[in-house]
Parts: structure tokens; C-alpha cells; sequence
């Protein structure tokens, strides 16, 4: 394994674990190249050094074309602010850095300072396209922690939510894929029936994003009178639009020209580089946490796990068009099977009481006081819960110290991990397929920085 | 797998699972190698259908009020290391904490083992400052290149803009 040779004990943590022909000035050491990597490490500093004076003579072999492109973090491929150091020779990409954290905000740590009632207002901020999972695998945590059991309506609402809102992250990728690969009507098409969604979303929650629906306990609110007929009118209304979508997309020789062969990846691959979600399905992989790891009801629902055949990146746009018809399919028997109760458990530890409450009871008012200032106690213990995001597992890991905030929370977002596959992916394709590949990925750069 | 901490076990030791201590945490299987185990440990897990390394955390445990939770004979440390793994045939979920010393936070890399954890790695070692041995590309990765410090250690505290407010007459 690990062959390391092991300096003194007692000498910095840095040197310990330096590689040996690391460390600045060493141009010859960056021009190295290892043909079995597509990952380019390269430090901000040393591609400076690269960079040097353009009036100095080049360094190493001045047949050597290769050169190291900058793209991002502002550019409008790249989702956000991710930025791609690329080795290129002529048009094709041999190395690929993603170089990441502009997007950096310190949640985990904002979380170590925030309330277990507050936990999802920060969480949500992390995956902005699909808010609604980060919010389930910190209650879920938290829920486990507490070793509490949600009621069965709130646990159907979780879902219908969460399906939906799958629907809206999907429909975004659509969107922002076709503008990557210029097919610029899809963008307004894809924002035009994500916006439906957000509509319902608004209704439901209050915000169009970031919710904060779904907390310890339950939901926030009991969906509203005639939620029925919205749902229903979404079902109508999204699937002819994927049929044009269909006819707009899938069939068209340019597009397909565009996505097929392009960022190949195979299975081992995927499980090597720890890809979940539609990357490890484009493999042909059939892995998804609703099937495989049943968690809310998903056991109780049918639905078809997508897989693809060749890992390219057409295979990813269709696994998502289609997982889209997927969620919709498990809406349509949420209408039917939603159970009737509480929408959030009846454990006042956790829950405040209903506002009428607070009008006549004083202690309904102390109450209500305390679980906003100070928050309810959870006790000492650990634990991980996972879901499947529009984009793989999403997990979060929690530490509880029994006190009301959380001592230590970790998400792992599926962008994070999923972006070490890019470099993969680009390795030996065409810049221009570059694009293709970063959009068929679909990072959301809140949660990659987070 | 494994039933709960010990307890009723009359030998010293608690249950064993991988030749490591193992509890079970929220019904989730939670093994507790010591550092020199670690390898060993995810070698065997790899070789028992562990496919994929799910997530690799840490956490600095200098302001918590003491663990109950860890099994006989492991000693607490300032930092954990926590890994996860998932066997895609059975399904199973396995957790890894090791426990690491401050005076010297440093774990082999799994990389070679799972190229997978390089990315995780390299948030740790930014975010936490539990270096990992033979680790590809040891660098920062979400904090800038030249920043100081290792912001999710519980000494550091959480930066404030500090907001001025008219005629206040002092900083809250």
C-alpha cells in the first residue's frame, strides 16, 4: 500500500507529508507529466512560476506545445464560480485541475454555531437547486439522534416535496445544458417549466428556494387546501413538455453529435472515483438510494431506477430527462396514497406550540421562547443519514455533544465528489467538448464550496 | 453484524469485526481501529465487497464534554477521522473512526486504495488539519493557498463583520 517513508516524529506535519520533489521552483517537476494521470496538480504558485515573464526564454523543451489554459471561475459554462486549470495541447485537454472554495462560506462551521431548529436554513443555502434534500438528510440526523419517529403525513409530504423538487433541479440541468451546448431556446423552456414547479414550491413553503420546509420533527406547515389540483396540474402540464423536449433534443443529429462518446466513463471507474447519481448510472450502473437503501417511503412507492449504457455524457441527459418522467410517476401515486394527521410530530420537546396556543397559555408563550433561543437538546451520539439528491448521495454526518446546537456537521454533497471525475472525463477530448462535459455533470457549486 | 457496546460481555474486550473494536451507533455499524489498523482495516473492508468510500470526515473533539460512546480500549484523541463505505451488493454501510493524536495528526492516505478520497482528504487536511501520508496532491483546497490556520478546529473562532450601527455607542 502506501509506501511512505517516514521522517522523525517530531517534524512539522508538513514535511511529513510533502512529496519529496514537491515544493516551489521546481518547474521541471510541473512539465512532468504522468501519462497514467488525468488529474493535473499544479499549486497557484507554481503555475505562476509557469507563467513567468513573457520576455524570459521558455522553460523545458521548446518543441513542447503544451500549455496550461485558465477557464472560470466567471464563465458561463461553468455553473457558478468553478474554475478549470487545463493542460492543452493544440484543441485537446490532457490534464484537468477543478480548483475550487470561491464559493466558500464556512457552513459547517456556521452550523456549529446555529440551533437544531436553525440547522436548515443553513443547509439549504448548500445545493441552491435542490435545497429540499439537504434539508431531509440534516432532519433525518437529527431524527435519528433524537430516535424519534416522524408522523406518516409528514413523512408523504417529505417525499412529494422532494420528488418535486427533483422535477425542478432536473429541469434546471436541462436548461442550463442546452445553453451550454447552444441550444439557447432550451434554456428559456427549461427555466419556463422549472418556474411551475417553484410556483407550487412557493405556495406550499413561502420561497421559491431555500426553504426551510422540512425541519427536525416534520415539515413546517400542512400543504395548503387544494394542493391536489396544483400537483395535478403540474402532471398535466410537465410531461408534453419533456415529449417536445424529446422532439427538440433528443432525436436532433447536432445535439446528439454534440453529448455522444463525449466524457466516457466505465464503472470502476465511478466506483473508484466514489461518483453517485446519475454519473454512476450513466454507466449502466444501477445503484440509487430510493431503491437500494429504501429511507421515507420510497419502498411503498413503484418507480423505474434510469441507467444508461455507455457512461457519455448523452447518457447522463437522458438518465435525467427521464427521471424526470421517474418523479413525476411517484407524484402522481403520492396524490392517491398521502395519508391524513400531523404534518410534524406532537413531541413538544421538539415541536412549538400552534400560535392560537400562545394568545391563551402562558406557558405555551414560555414554551414557544425557549425552543426559539435556546433550542430543544439532543442527545450525545453520532450518526450519518443519506438520501439520493438530483445528483447522487447526499449524506450528513452529525455530532451531538447533548447540548442544543450540533457539534460537529459534515454534508457530503455529491457535487464535491462528483467533480473529481471531470478531470477523467476531459482527459483526451476536445476543449470544446469540455463544456459538454462540465454541463453534464451538473455541479452546483454551493455545495461543492459549501 | 455486531450487537451493541459491551456491557454483559464478560471478556474484556467488546465485540470484534475486521480484527477492530466495533459498536453499533443509531443502528449504523461503527468500527474503531487504532492508527496503526487503519490500512489493514480498509483493506479488509475493500476486500469484503466494500466498493465505494462514501465520505471522509473529521472531527476536532477538544470542547466536547467527554465520549461515552467509544468502545473499551480505544483511547479518545483530540481529532477523529471518519470514514464511510458502502457495499453496493448487500447494501451495507460501514463507519470508520480512528482515533488521532494532536501532537501527531497524521493518517495514511487511502488514495491508493480508493482514488476516490482525494478530493475528502484534501478537505480535511484544509479545513480540520488531519494530514494525510501519501496523499497525491496534499494541498488546500477549499480555503486560499497561503491561509493560515485550519478553520473547523474548535479554537478557531467564527469570524464577524463587526456592523456599525449609527450613534451606537459601543460594539455589542
Amino acid at each position: 500500500m502506501t509506501d511512505v517513508t517516514s521522517p522523525p516524529a517530531d517534524a512539522p506535519v508538513e514535511d511529513r507529508v510533502e512529496n519529496t520533489d514537491a515544493g516551489l521552483g521546481s518547474a521541471e517537476r510541473v512539465l512532468r507529466r504522468d501519462e497514467t494521470s488525468a488529474v493535473l496538480r499544479l499549486s497557484e504558485a507554481e503555475a505562476a512560476l509557469l507563467a513567468g515573464d513573457p520576455d524570459d526564454p521558455p522553460v523545458g523543451d521548446v518543441t513542447d506545445q503544451r500549455m496550461i489554459l485558465n477557464m472560470g471561475p466567471s464563465h458561463p459554462s461553468t455553473h457558478g464560480v468553478l474554475r478549470l486549470m487545463l493542460e492543452m495541447e493544440g484543441e485537446t485537454i490532457l490534464r484537468t485541475k477543478p480548483v475550487i472554495g470561491y464559493l466558500h462560506t464556512g457552513m459547517e462551521k456556521t452550523a456549529e454555531d446555529l440551533t437544531y431548529l436553525q440547522g436548515p436554513t443553513n443547509v439549504t443555502r448548500m445545493d441552491y437547486a435542490a435545497p429540499l434534500f439537504s434539508e431531509l438528510a440534516f432532519s433525518m440526523a437529527v431524527e435519528q439522534l433524537l430516535g424519534m419517529e416522524v408522523p406518516s403525513r409528514a413523512t408523504w409530504i417529505r417525499m412529494l416535496m422532494c420528488e418535486l423538487n427533483r422535477v425542478a433541479s432536473h429541469l434546471l440541468f436541462q436548461a442550463t445544458n442546452g445553453m451550454d451546448l447552444g441550444a439557447v431556446s432550451m434554456m428559456i423552456y427549461g427555466w419556463r417549466e422549472r418556474e411551475e414547479v417553484l410556483r407550487f414550491f412557493e405556495k406550499v413553503t413561502g420561497l421559491r428556494m431555500n426553504h426551510n420546509y422540512i425541519r427536525p420533527g416534520g415539515v413546517a406547515a400542512d400543504l395548503p387546501d387544494g394542493w391536489q389540483d396544483d400537483v395535478r396540474r403540474l402532471l398535466e402540464l410537465i410531461p408534453p413538455r419533456l415529449d417536445e423536449y424529446d422532439t427538440l433534443l433528443t432525436g436532433q443529429p447536432i445535439f446528439r453529435e454534440r453529448l455522444q462518446g463525449v466524457g466516457v466513463m466505465t464503472p470502476a471507474e465511478a466506483l473508484a472515483l466514489s461518483a453517485t447519481g446519475p454519473i454512476l448510472r450513466s454507466t449502466g450502473y444501477a445503484w440509487d438510494l430510493r431503491r437500494d437503501q429504501p429511507y421515507l417511503a420510497y419502498d411503498e412507492v413503484e418507480f423505474d431506477v434510469i441507467v444508461g449504457t455507455h457512461g457519455d455524457s448523452f447518457d447522463r441527459y437522458a438518465i435525467r430527462l427521464n427521471e424526470i418522467r421517474e418523479s413525476l410517476r411517484i407524484v402522481e401515486q403520492i396524490l392517491d396514497l398521502m395519508p391524513t394527521g400531523d404534518y410534524r410530530t406532537q413531541d413538544k420537546k421538539v415541536t412549538p406550540p400552534p400560535r392560537a396556543r400562545i394568545d391563551e397559555s402562558m406557558e405555551a408563550l414560555i414554551h414557544h421562547f425557549k425552543i426559539f433561543t435556546e433550542g430543544f437538546h439532543v442527545p450525545v451520539g453520532e450518526t450519518y443519514a443519506a438520501v439520493e439528491s438530483p445528483r447522487g448521495e447526499l449524506g450528513c454526518y452529525l455530532v451531538s455533544d447533548g447540548g442544543p446546537k450540533p457539534y460537529r456537521m459534515h454534508i457530503r454533497g455529491p457535487s464535491f465528489v462528483n467533480l473529481q471525475t471531470l478531470p477523467h472525463l476531459m482527459e483526451g477530448g476536445l476543449i470544446a467538448d469540455g463544456v459538454a462535459v462540465v454541463s453534464s455533470v451538473d455541479p452546483i457549486m454551493g455545495e461543492v464550496d459549501r | 453484524m455486531s450487537d451493541g457496546p459491551d456491557g454483559e460481555e464478560p471478556v474484556t474486550e467488546g465485540p470484534i469485526a475486521y480484527g477492530v473494536p466495533v459498536i453499533e451507533s443509531n443502528g449504523q455499524v461503527v468500527l474503531h481501529p487504532a492508527p496503526d489498523q487503519w490500512l489493514d482495516t480498509v483493506v479488509a473492508l475493500k476486500a469484503d465487497c466494500f466498493c465505494m468510500a462514501i465520505d471522509v470526515t473529521a472531527v476536532d473533539y477538544s470542547a466536547h464534554p467527554g465520549r461515552t460512546d467509544l468502545p473499551e480500549g480505544v483511547v479518545p484523541e483530540r481529532f477523529e477521522v471518519v470514514a464511510s463505505f458502502i457495499d453496493h451488493t448487500d447494501g451495507r454501510r460501514v463507519r470508520l473512526r480512528v482515533q488521532v493524536p494532536e501532537s501527531d495528526p497524521v493518517v495514511p492516505s487511502l488514495f491508493d486504495l480508493f482514488p476516490g478520497t482525494e478530493a475528502m482528504e484534501r478537505e480535511v487536511w484544509d479545513l480540520v488539519g488531519v494530514a494525510f501520508a501519501g496523499h497525491p496532491d496534499h494541498t488546500r483546497i477549499l480555503m486560499p493557498e497561503d491561509w493560515v490556520g485550519h478553520p473547523l478546529r474548535r479554537d478557531v473562532p467564527i469570524g464577524r463583520i463587526p456592523v456599525q450601527f449609527k450613534d451606537a455607542p459601543t460594539a455589542r
